[in-house]
C-alpha cells in the first residue's frame, strides 16, 4: 500500500512538471495583463524543437554525446521556440493592438501546426520513429541527485528521486515568487497588469514590461512541452501526446489564483488527477470523469473567487485588455 | 518630457476608402502566402506547385468541393453564433463545448427514437434539443458573468473540456454500442440529415442563418442593444437597457446556434456522436468571426477559405509527401497576418519629417 502511495506521489510530480512550467510561464505573462491563449501552441513548439535539438545533437555527437549538454540544448531550443511564438503574440497584441483572445487562438493553431510539422518532418527524414539513444534518454528521465539521498527511505523517493527538470522548476517558481513579492521590477510588472494607465503615469514602460513578461513567460511555457516530450513521452514524437496539456496549464493558472507559489502544489495535484485513473481505478467512477475533474475544479474556483470578491484572489484587472495610451 | 518628436508616431485614420482597406488586406494575405511558401520549401516541395495542387485537390474536382463545403458549414455556423457575443464584447470562447453539448442533445433523441419516429418528427426535434443543450451550456457562464462578474473567457474555456469529457464518458458508458468498443452506434436513417448535391443540408440551413443573422445584427432592436452594450456598458445602462437580460439572452442565442451546428455535424456529417465531434471548429470559428469583422457575409468567404486550405492540405500529404499539419501552419500564418493588418487600416504611421498633419492632442 505504502509503495503504491509513494508511486502515486512520484507519478503526480512527474506528470505535474510540464504543467509547472506551462503554468508558471503563463502566470508571468498574465501578470502583465496579456492573456496568451497560445500556450497549447507554445508547448507543442517547445516539445518538437526540444526533441529536435536533443536528436540532432545525438546524431552529431554520436557515441560521445553528453547527457547534460543534450539537456541544455533541448532546454534552449524549447525556450527559444517559445520566445519566437510569444514574440509573434506580443508584436500583434502590443504593437499592432490586435485582439488578445483571437491572436492567442491563432497562435495555438499555428504552434500546434508547427510542432506537428517538425515532428512529422523529422520522422519522414529519419524514416521511422525519431528518438534518442538510451543513454541520453536516461539523462533526461533519471534522478539527478546523489544515490545516497535517493536511497533514504520514504523521503528519498518522494523528494529526491526526480529528474533534473523537477528541481529546475522548483527553483524557478521560488525565484518567480521572490520576484513578484520582493523586487521593484516585480511590483512594477504587477502594476502594469492591474492598471496600465497608472503604471504609465508612474513612468513604467507598459510596452517594455508586457513584451518582456510575455516573451519570457512564453519561453518558460514552451519548456514545459519539452519536459513532457523528453520525460513522460519517452523522448519520442507522438502525434497527440501533448494535446490538451497547454489548456490544462491555462486552467491551472486560474486554480493557482495567479500566484506562482501555488503552482508548486497545484501542478502536482493536476498532474495526479490526470493520471489517477491509471493508478487508482475505482469501478464506480468512469475514467473520463477523472479526466474532467481538473476543469470542473477550476471552474468552481473561478466561480467562488468571483463570488467572494477578495482583492488578492482576483485575476489581474487589465487581463486581456490592450493598453492604448491615447484612449486613457 | 520635452524631447524631440519621436521618429515614428501613430495617428488614427479617420476615413480610409474601401479600396485601400482591401489593398491592405490583399497585401497581408499575399504576405501570408509567401511565408507559407517558405514552409513548403522547408518541407522540400516547390511552393507554386504545392499551392497549385492544394487548389486542385480542394476545388478541382466535385468530391473535393463537397468536402470543402462540408468543412466550411460548421465553421460558418459557429462564426455566426459567436458574432453577437463578440459584438457585445462578451468573450465566449466556449463554442467548442456548446457544439459538443448540442450534439449530445440531438444524439439523445437520435439514439432513443431512431427506430420509432419518422424523420419529419425526429430531425426537427433533434435540432431543438441541440439548440436547448447548446444554449444551456452557454447560459451557465453567462448567468455567473451577469450575477457575479465571473470571467467568461476562462469559464467558457473550462466548459469546453467538461463537455468533451461528458461525451467521452457517454461513449464508454451509457451510450456505448458494442460493449468495450468505446463507440456510440451509428444513427438510424431517420436521424440522418438528407443531402442536397452530395452534402448534408446543413449548408443550406447555415446560409439561411447567415441572412437571418445579418438582419438580426443590423436591423433589430436586439442587435442595437448588443451593439450599444458592446460599446459601453454604462451607456446601455443609462439608456435603460437591462444589461443582465441582454447578456444572458445573447449568450443563450449564441450557444443555441452552436448547439444547432452540433446537431448538424452529428446528424449530417458523422451520423454518430464522439468526443471530438466539434474537432476544433469552436476555436477556429472564433478567428473566422473576428477576421470577417463580425460581418456575416464576410464569414462565408473566410470559412470557405479555411476549408479550402484544410481540404487541400490533406491531399498534399499523399501527393507531395508534405505533412498535413502544414494546413494548420498556413492557416495560422494567414490568421496572424490578417490580424496584424487591421492595425494598418486603423492607424497610419507618420514619420518625423512629415509635418502635414497635426499630431494627436
Amino acid at each position: 500500500m505504502s509503495i503504491s502511495v509513494i508511486g502515486l506521489i512520484k507519478a503526480a510530480v512527474l506528470n505535474g512538471t510540464p504543467l509547472l512550467f506551462g503554468t508558471s510561464g503563463e502566470i508571468l505573462t498574465e501578470k502583465s495583463g496579456n492573456l496568451n491563449l497560445g500556450v497549447e501552441g507554445l508547448m507543442f513548439m517547445g516539445g518538437a524543437f526540444g526533441l529536435l535539438g536533443a536528436f540532432s545533437y545525438g546524431q552529431i555527437a554520436g557515441e560521445n554525446a553528453v547527457g547534460s549538454v543534450a539537456i541544455a540544448i533541448a532546454f534552449l531550443m524549447a525556450f527559444l521556440a517559445g520566445v519566437a511564438g510569444s514574440l509573434i503574440f506580443s508584436f500583434l497584441t502590443i504593437t499592432l493592438r490586435a485582439n488578445q483572445n483571437v491572436t492567442g487562438l491563432a497562435l495555438t493553431i499555428f504552434g500546434t501546426g508547427v510542432g506537428q510539422f517538425v515532428g512529422e518532418l523529422m520522422r519522414l527524414k529519419v524514416g521511422g520513429n525519431v528518438t534518442i539513444s538510451n543513454a541520453l534518454k536516461d539523462a533526461f528521465a533519471n534522478g539527478v541527485l546523489p544515490m545516497a539521498l535517493q536511497k533514504i527511505p520514504l523521503v528519498g523517493p518522494i523528494l529526491f528521486s526526480y529528474n533534473v527538470f523537477v528541481y529546475i522548476g522548483l527553483v524557478m517558481v521560488l525565484a518567480m515568487t521572490y520576484f513578484f513579492r520582493r523586487t521593484r521590477t516585480g511590483l512594477a510588472l504587477k502594476a502594469v497588469g492591474e492598471s496600465p494607465a497608472t503604471a504609465d503615469a508612474a513612468g513604467i514602460s507598459v510596452t517594455k514590461y508586457r513584451y518582456l513578461a510575455t516573451v519570457i513567460g512564453g519561453g518558460i511555457s514552451a519548456v514545459g512541452g519539452m519536459v513532457y516530450t523528453m520525460t513522460i513521452a519517452g523522448s519520442v514524437w507522438n502525434h497527440s501526446g501533448l494535446a490538451g496539456e497547454g489548456w490544462v496549464a491555462v486552467a491551472l493558472v486560474i486554480f493557482c489564483l495567479w500566484k506562482p507559489i501555488n503552482s508548486l502544489w497545484g501542478s502536482v495535484l493536476f498532474g495526479g488527477l490526470l493520471i489517477l485513473y491509471l493508478r487508482l481505478p475505482l469501478s464506480f467512477i468512469p475514467t473520463q470523469i477523472y479526466k474532467v475533474v481538473p476543469y470542473i475544479v477550476t471552474a468552481l474556483v473561478l466561480i467562488i473567487v468571483s463570488m467572494r470578491q477578495r482583492k488578492e484572489d482576483q485575476p489581474p484587472a487589465a487581463l486581456g485588455v490592450n493598453y492604448f495610451r491615447e484612449e486613457r | 518630457m520635452n524631447e524631440k518628436a519621436p521618429f515614428l508616431r501613430l495617428a488614427k485614420r479617420e476615413n480610409i476608402n474601401k479600396r485601400n482597406v482591401w489593398l491592405i488586406r490583399a497585401a497581408a494575405f499575399f504576405t501570408a502566402l509567401v511565408l507559407g511558401g517558405l514552409i513548403f520549401v522547408i518541407a522540400g516541395a516547390d511552393p507554386i506547385n504545392a499551392y497549385g495542387s492544394l487548389l486542385e485537390g480542394s476545388l478541382g474536382n466535385p468530391a473535393g468541393l463537397r468536402q470543402v463545403i462540408k468543412v466550411a458549414t460548421p465553421l460558418l455556423g459557429t462564426a455566426l453564433a459567436l458574432a453577437p457575443c463578440f459584438k457585445m464584447k462578451y468573450w465566449n470562447i466556449g463554442a467548442e463545448g456548446q457544439i459538443t453539448m448540442g450534439a449530445v442533445g440531438a444524439s439523445y433523441l437520435a439514439l432513443s427514437f431512431g427506430d420509432t419516429w419518422n424523420s419529419f418528427l425526429l430531425l426537427p426535434a433533434m435540432a431543438i434539443m441541440g439548440v436547448i443543450f447548446g444554449g444551456l451550456w452557454s447560459g451557465i457562464p453567462a448567468a455567473f458573468k451577469a450575477r457575479y462578474g465571473t470571467n467568461e473567457t476562462l469559464f467558457t474555456l473550462m466548459m469546453n473540456y467538461i463537455a468533451i469529457g461528458i461525451v467521452g464518458w457517454l461513449q464508454g458508458g451509457p451510450w456505448e454500442g458494442k460493449p468495450g468498443s468505446q463507440i456510440i452506434p451509428m444513427f438510424k436513417p431517420a436521424a440522418v440529415l438528407p443531402r442536397i448535391m452530395g452534402v448534408h443540408i446543413g449548408w443550406i440551413l447555415v446560409l439561411i442563418l447567415t441572412a437571418i443573422m445579418f438582419i438580426y445584427m443590423n436591423y433589430t432592436k436586439h442587435g442595437y442593444e448588443i451593439a450599444v452594450l458592446g460599446e459601453s456598458e454604462n451607456t446601455a445602462r443609462y439608456a435603460g437597457m437591462n444589461v443582465t437580460k441582454v447578456t444572458i439572452r445573447t449568450a443563450l442565442l449564441s450557444g443555441g446556434i452552436s448547439g444547432l451546428v452540433g446537431f448538424m455535424v452529428a446528424s449530417g456529417a458523422n451520423m454518430t456522436l464522439y468526443a471530438s465531434v466539434a474537432g476544433g471548429v469552436g476555436f477556429t470559428a472564433i478567428t473566422v468571426a473576428w477576421l470577417s469583422q463580425l460581418n456575416p457575409l464576410g464569414m462565408i468567404f473566410i470559412s470557405l477559405l479555411l476549408a479550402v486550405l484544410s481540404k487541400g492540405a490533406s491531399t498534399l500529404q499523399t501527393s507531395l509527401a508534405v505533412p498535413a499539419s502544414i494546413s494548420d501552419i498556413i492557416t495560422g500564418i494567414i490568421l496572424l497576418c490578417m490580424l496584424g493588418c487591421e492595425f494598418f487600416i486603423n492607424y497610419k504611421i507618420i514619420l518625423r519629417e512629415s509635418k502635414n498633419k497635426e499630431g494627436q492632442k
